[in-house]
């Protein structure tokens, strides 16, 4: 694999759903290339079928069609516990309602992946603070989630996504239930992340302010299909 | 995921809905407690049966006579037509029984109806010999008194009825002496003794009347019964040695001195042989019958009270396991409300990659645990029942005068099998919420509010 091959590429992609005697078809014939270290900006209203294709990427989902290559791999082909190990090594992913287990403390939501992926305990501790070091977070290792500011609960969502130190990181409107100010910081902390690391971004998102402020690219879907697919100029977000 | 990872987040699951989850444990520890406490009085009971049974000597006992005793007129007569005369039971007899392998006693029958004299006042009475072995035989667990302070002492133990016939208050009558007056059988010596050479023919024996004190050591109240034909009907006892140096005459004299066969012989009228346990009995029994006796032992009773057992234990055990087949339903119930709970959980936990493996394996450890606290707390439960319900039948046996019991008996195996058995049941109720939490669809899972 060198670095002119595409962190994911889509070929074709369609998944869809029978409800009922209905097809619907959320993703529709969907090709799209990403190359690694770009931040991509998936944007489309509700039912859009963006964030099908997410949870395509994710592995957390089969195409009904199509193909779907990350890390070298197709994952239409992969088994359910190959997909899981793609999941625990190759992505981390966050969500818009932020997903942390309320019982556990800071330190432990984001050691989770690394209980999955069966790291040994020393290692474990150093790896986790480091990502806590990276969003800012070190001061609140034993606090629950709860306790927390919605903005505080997304860096340690982020914190839990690096800690396996993915290749690509996947953020299903990361911004939603956060304030705009703070949703700016989540987003700058993301890019940060992304020039200092290298790894691939793939958020999906409906709000085309901030995906042209802060993606490399913006792709935008309708209907399950894939409408358009435009660069940023660079420099955009000064 | 690792083990310990695993155990650490499904003991954090547990504690989390902890109400819940320590109703349901309680639930598995009232289906363990009442399979234990149940199988738990079966075996006390089974323990109780055998070592009163193997005690009493009913089971390890062959009860030996000779040919020609118990018989039919007709076969005697067909017998005694026969060229060899039957065989004996005498000193000789006694002997050899007691050089075959496996044996650890013979003891003659000695029984003889005789009068004792107590207050100057006659009770006519039937009296017997006592082996040295009946001190454990359980019929002397609760008498008043003791038991014969040797084997040669002139001691006896009166029967509670006996007892009461002599004295309105029994237990005063120990220490008091009590005379027993009885026949002795003397040999005539041969006719013309100074003139002729004895005859072949017998002699016979005459009987002289006798007196022994005997000092009133114990009363019973329960029948002891050391072989067929036992004690049963004999009101005082006296040992086995003590009752053998009376030559007192017996049943079976007349009817030996008729026959003329055994002049000046003293023949048993049965004599009782021990086995050192009664899987040895069959083939003692079968050796002794092939030296010309007639043989009996109980070893039939004993194996069908063994079938009685095991299928009593098995009703017990059924009854028992029906509250854990309700406490089961109880675990699959829980399961299958957390996997409602933690959907989203679930769906996270497959995004960070867990497989469906960690899934299944979490819920599993999940039941298991509730089954191994349950097993616990299970044995013990039963264990507590079983001495309760012990406490409450001695208590009903002190009020009715009676010899407390143990009634219910945990051994270890049944400790084992409990909670064995409890994280088993357990396992099995989780499958299916395991499987279905694991078939989980993440993204379904992720969307779950």
């Amino acid at each position: 694999m060198t670095d002119h091959q595409p962190a994911i590429r889509l070929e074709h992609i369609s998944r869809h759903y029978s409800m009922g005697e209905t097809s619907v078809r959320a993703v529709d014939d969907v090709s799209l290339s990403v190359p690694r270290g770009e931040f991509l900006a998936l944007l489309g209203s509700s039912g859009s079928g963006k964030s099908t294709l997410l949870n395509l990427v994710a592995g957390l989902d089969r195409p009904t069609s199509g193909a779907i290559l990350a890390n070298g791999q197709n994952l239409a082909r992969l088994s359910s516990l190959e997909l899981a190990r793609y999941r625990r090594n190759t992505v981390g992913m966050i969500f818009q309602s932020f997903n942390l287990l309320p019982r556990m403390t800071l330190e432990e939501n984001v050691e989770l992946p690394l209980r999955l992926a069966e790291v040994d305990r020393p290692e474990r501790a150093s790896r986790v603070r480091e990502a806590l070091e990276r969003v800012h977070l070190t001061h609140r290792v034993g606090h629950r989630p709860t306790e927390l500011s919605g903005g505080e609960q997304q860096r340690v969502a982020i914190a839990r996504a690096l800690v396996n130190r993915p290749q690509i990181l996947l953020a299903d409107e990361p911004t939603g239930n956060l304030d705009s100010a703070t949703g700016e910081a989540i987003l700058t902390l993301l890019r940060d992340l992304r020039d200092e690391l290298g790894m691939t971004v793939v958020m999906v998102t409906h709000e085309r302010l901030l995906a042209e402020r802060f993606a490399d690219r913006r792709a935008t879907m309708g209907d399950g299909r894939l409408l358009e697919v435009t660069a940023n100029p660079k420099g955009a977000l000064e | 995921m690792k083990p310990r990872d695993l155990t650490d987040l499904a003991l954090r699951n547990l504690r989390e809905a902890i109400l819940r989850n320590v109703l349901t444990t309680l639930g598995v520890a009232v289906g363990v407690a009442s399979l234990v406490a149940m199988l738990s009085l079966g075996v006390g009971l089974q323990q109780l049966a055998s070592r009163r049974l193997s005690q009493s000597g009913l089971f390890d006992t062959i009860f030996v006579t000779p040919k020609n005793s118990f018989r039919g007129v007709g076969r005697a007569r067909r017998e005694m037509e026969s060229d060899k005369p039957p065989r004996p039971l005498d000193e000789g007899a006694r002997k050899e029984f007691e050089k075959l392998p496996n044996v650890i006693e013979v003891f003659p029958q000695i029984r003889f109806f005789t009068e004792v004299r107590f207050n100057n006042k006659p009770y006519a009475t039937v009296v017997a010999g006592l082996p040295e072995s009946s001190r454990n035989s359980g019929a002397f667990d609760g008498m008043q008194g003791n038991f014969f302070s040797s084997p040669t002492a002139d001691e006896a133990i009166l029967q509670i009825e006996f007892a009461k016939d002599l004295s309105d208050k029994p237990a005063s009558l120990l220490g008091q002496a009590i005379t027993l007056r009885y026949a002795e059988r003397q040999a005539i010596p041969a006719a013309g003794d100074s003139s002729s050479a004895p005859s072949e023919a017998s002699e016979g024996f005459s009987v002289v009347p006798k007196e022994l004190k005997l000092k009133i050591i114990g009363v019973v109240e329960t029948e002891p019964a050391a072989g067929y034909g036992g004690y049963g009907n004999a009101r005082l006892l006296m040992p086995l040695d003590t009752a053998s140096t009376l030559r007192a005459a017996q049943v079976n004299d007349l009817r030996d001195i008729v026959r003329g066969s055994t002049a000046n012989k003293v023949t048993f009228p049965s004599l009782s042989v021990r086995a050192s346990s009664p899987s040895k009995v069959e083939a003692l029994e079968a050796s002794i019958k092939s030296m010309g006796f007639n043989a009996f032992s109980l070893l039939d009773a004993s194996k069908s009270l063994r079938t009685f057992f095991s299928v009593f234990d098995l009703l017990l055990g059924i009854f028992g396991s029906l509250a854990l087949a309700v406490a089961t339903l109880g675990i699959v119930n829980t399961l299958v409300m957390a996997i409602l709970e933690r959907r989203r959980e679930i769906g996270v936990l497959k995004a960070l990659g867990a497989a469906d493996a960690d899934v299944q394996q979490l819920f599993f450890v999940e039941a298991g645990v509730m089954g191994l606290f349950g097993g616990f707390l299970g044995v013990f439960f039963g264990w507590a029942l079983g001495r309760a319900i012990t406490f409450g039948t001695n208590v009903y046996l002190k009020r009715q005068a009676l010899n407390p019991i143990e009634l219910s008996s945990v051994p270890w195996w049944l400790i084992l099998a409990g909670i064995v058995f409890a994280v088993l049941v357990s396992l099995v109720a989780g499958l299916y919420p395991a499987s279905r939490a694991a078939k989980l669809n993440p993204v379904d899972a992720l969307r779950y509010e």
